[in-house]
């Protein structure tokens, strides 16, 4: 990738200190991240900012309208088809979605990083064997897989993350691979290699710092991937079983009563669930470009 | 290579999900039945046998008998493959059209509103999960306005809702790519020559331009076909279609192993095979790639 004059005199040209381009967030990501802070604050205090008990049922308050538009129960997005109120399940199953997406980038980006940094130090055998596994899951459908291994282990908030975080690990590693690949033939590598440093020091002292600006791109824009994995087997009702509140699990709930014109059950998680990804798109996308613009199409 | 993997695995997971006797015999089937049905599925041989018989049938497209349909499984799973042919051509077609054009207007007129409009949308497009965005079709257009038929297949208007809810992923990052792709391009030196021999701008920017951006955008074409493969399982269940996505579903809700592994198999030969010809389309696309 050395061959962009143009976008190399873009990014090169106004050679700012760091913390001055830090310092210059574009608004819509100002925006996302102020949504995303209140989503996490709300996801710590749901106890305390939920309006009504996310569990409690109420047979004659099934399926009210928004309170604005008429509903009787006065729940400010409407109750569901047991009659729990809507915002109250909104603000508990952000929990599940927050911790289930970093925690299976956690798990992808470590086992990715890890594997690539072997595929690319440890010499052929190691490399060709890491990357046909992952040529392999690559040419698997994703969903398929996840769905497969959910339905064979039973569904549970465990064997979520696994799976969610398992099927990131491509990426990570095919990165860590391609810089520890063009970096271990590098002078400051040989001269710690001269100076008597071990492998181990080489691949976590000097590579791995080396790689990290790349695996840290990958990783925001992954949760992003991780988030809608999470909420599409929740969907399906592979993910965290009822009564638990999950943001996929109540859209696919609501799916039936769409047709009875009762929207809300779906509509408002899903534009919860929307707007998160797309925070965590756009902030992905601007953490590349001030960390990594040579990363543009990943 | 990839294929044995795959099959491999699938294997290996499916075996692991327990005894697929209790889901055909009745609980309180005698014990003598449950012992010929078990032998007559070569069930009761050792896994390494089992994994043997079932490499070697593999090869020769035998994936057994499903248990659910009682029909050979590569047979259950081929009758479903015209259907989401139909739908994934239609939504990746469907995306490329769009996205193409909007890719390319989006850089030439870079930091203009319609850029700025353009590239929202797609970050949209990208950001909104399949379901939810196929939930919110059926709602606007077959529940609000009763325009299109809310699933099944038939007529053209069944393919509508989810070749759009398919095609949507891919359409977002095809723009994104050709856009970005068109940036760096229109940047060289080429292009600035074509432009100083007084080329018609649409000239410049199609033919010097686009066709140089080629690679990245074919690229990234293939890769978003195997996420479309991906996202057919959720529109499919969705809609209700009668693809192979949907069937494969069924099948891992009933344990149905056979078919399992005959839609998976399937699955990754489409995406080899994509793979392959997005290879054959670069040596096409670029005289200079050449392959041994």
């Amino acid at each position: 990738m050395g061959t962009e004059p143009a976008l190399r005199a873009e990014v090169a040209l106004p050679r700012r200190p760091a913390r001055r381009r830090i310092a210059r967030v574009p608004l819509p990501v100002m925006f996302f991240m102020g949504f995303l802070l209140v989503l996490i604050l709300s996801a710590v205090l749901a106890d305390y900012l939920a309006p009504a008990d996310p569990y409690r049922q109420s047979l004659r308050g099934r399926l009210d309208a928004p309170s604005w538009l008429g509903g009787t129960t006065g729940a400010l997005l409407g109750t569901d088809q047991l009659g729990r109120d809507i915002l109250s399940r909104i603000l508990f199953g952000s929990r599940i979605s927050l911790l289930v997406g970093f925690t299976a980038v956690i798990i992808g980006g470590l086992l990715g990083s890890l594997l690539g940094l072997i595929a690319g130090y440890a010499g052929r055998v190691a490399d060709e064997v890491i990357m046909t596994v992952a040529d392999i899951q690559l040419a698997f459908p994703l969903v398929l897989l996840a769905i497969a291994v959910v339905a064979v282990l039973g569904p549970s908030l465990e064997n979520l993350i696994l799976v969610v975080g398992l099927s990131g690990w491509v990426t990570y590693a095919r990165i860590a691979r391609a810089q520890v690949l063009s970096l271990k033939q590098k002078e400051f590598i040989e001269a710690v290699r001269a100076l008597g440093g071990s492998d181990l020091r080489i691949l976590f002292r000097h590579l791995l710092p080396n790689t990290l600006s790349p695996l840290i791109v990958v990783a925001t824009l992954d949760l992003a991937r991780t988030i809608v994995l999470e909420s599409t087997l929740s969907f399906l009702g592979l993910g965290v079983q009822p009564p638990t509140p999950s943001w996929g699990q109540m859209i696919g709930e609501g799916r039936e009563y769409l047709i009875i014109g009762r929207w809300w059950v779906s509509v408002f998680p899903g534009i919860v669930l929307m707007l998160t990804t797309m925070a965590v798109n756009r902030i992905g996308d601007w953490v590349r470009d001030v960390l990594d613009p040579t990363l543009r199409n990943v | 290579m990839v294929l044995w993997g795959i099959s491999t695995i699938v294997f290996i997971v499916m075996r692991l999900s327990g005894d697929p006797i209790v889901l055909i015999l009745p609980p309180d089937a005698p014990t003598a039945e449950v012992f010929r049905v078990r032998r007559e599925m070569g069930l009761d041989q050792p896994l390494w046998v089992q994994y043997l018989v079932f490499l070697r049938n593999a090869v020769r497209g035998d994936f057994g008998q499903s248990i659910h349909f009682r029909q050979p499984a590569l047979a259950v799973a081929l009758e479903r493959i015209p259907a989401t042919i139909q739908l994934a051509v239609t939504a990746f077609a469907l995306a490329v059209i769009v996205a193409v054009p909007v890719g390319i207007l989006a850089a030439v007129r870079r930091y203009s509103l319609y850029d700025h409009l353009g590239m929202l949308l797609a970050l949209l497009g990208q950001s909104v999960p399949t379901f939810f965005l196929g939930i919110l079709l059926l709602l606007i257009f077959a529940v609000w306005f009763p325009l299109l038929p809310i699933g099944g297949t038939g007529t053209p208007a069944h393919l509508v809702m989810p070749a759009v809810t398919l095609g949507a992923f891919a359409m977002a990052s095809i723009a994104r790519l050709t856009r970005s792709a068109m940036l760096e391009v229109l940047s060289q030196d080429y292009v600035r020559t074509a432009r100083a021999k007084g080329l018609r701008e649409a000239t410049v920017v199609l033919r010097h331009g686009f066709r140089n951006a080629l690679i990245p955008v074919v690229t990234i074409m293939g890769l978003q076909f195997g996420t479309l493969l991906g996202g057919a399982v959720v529109t499919e269940t969705i809609f209700a279609w009668p693809g192979i996505g949907r069937l494969a579903i069924q099948s891992i809700f009933n344990r149905d192993y056979p078919v399992v592994q005959a839609t998976v198999f399937l699955a990754a030969v489409a995406f080899v095979g994509v793979n392959l010809a997005v290879d054959i389309l670069y040596a096409v696309l670029d005289p200079r790639i050449r392959y041994e």
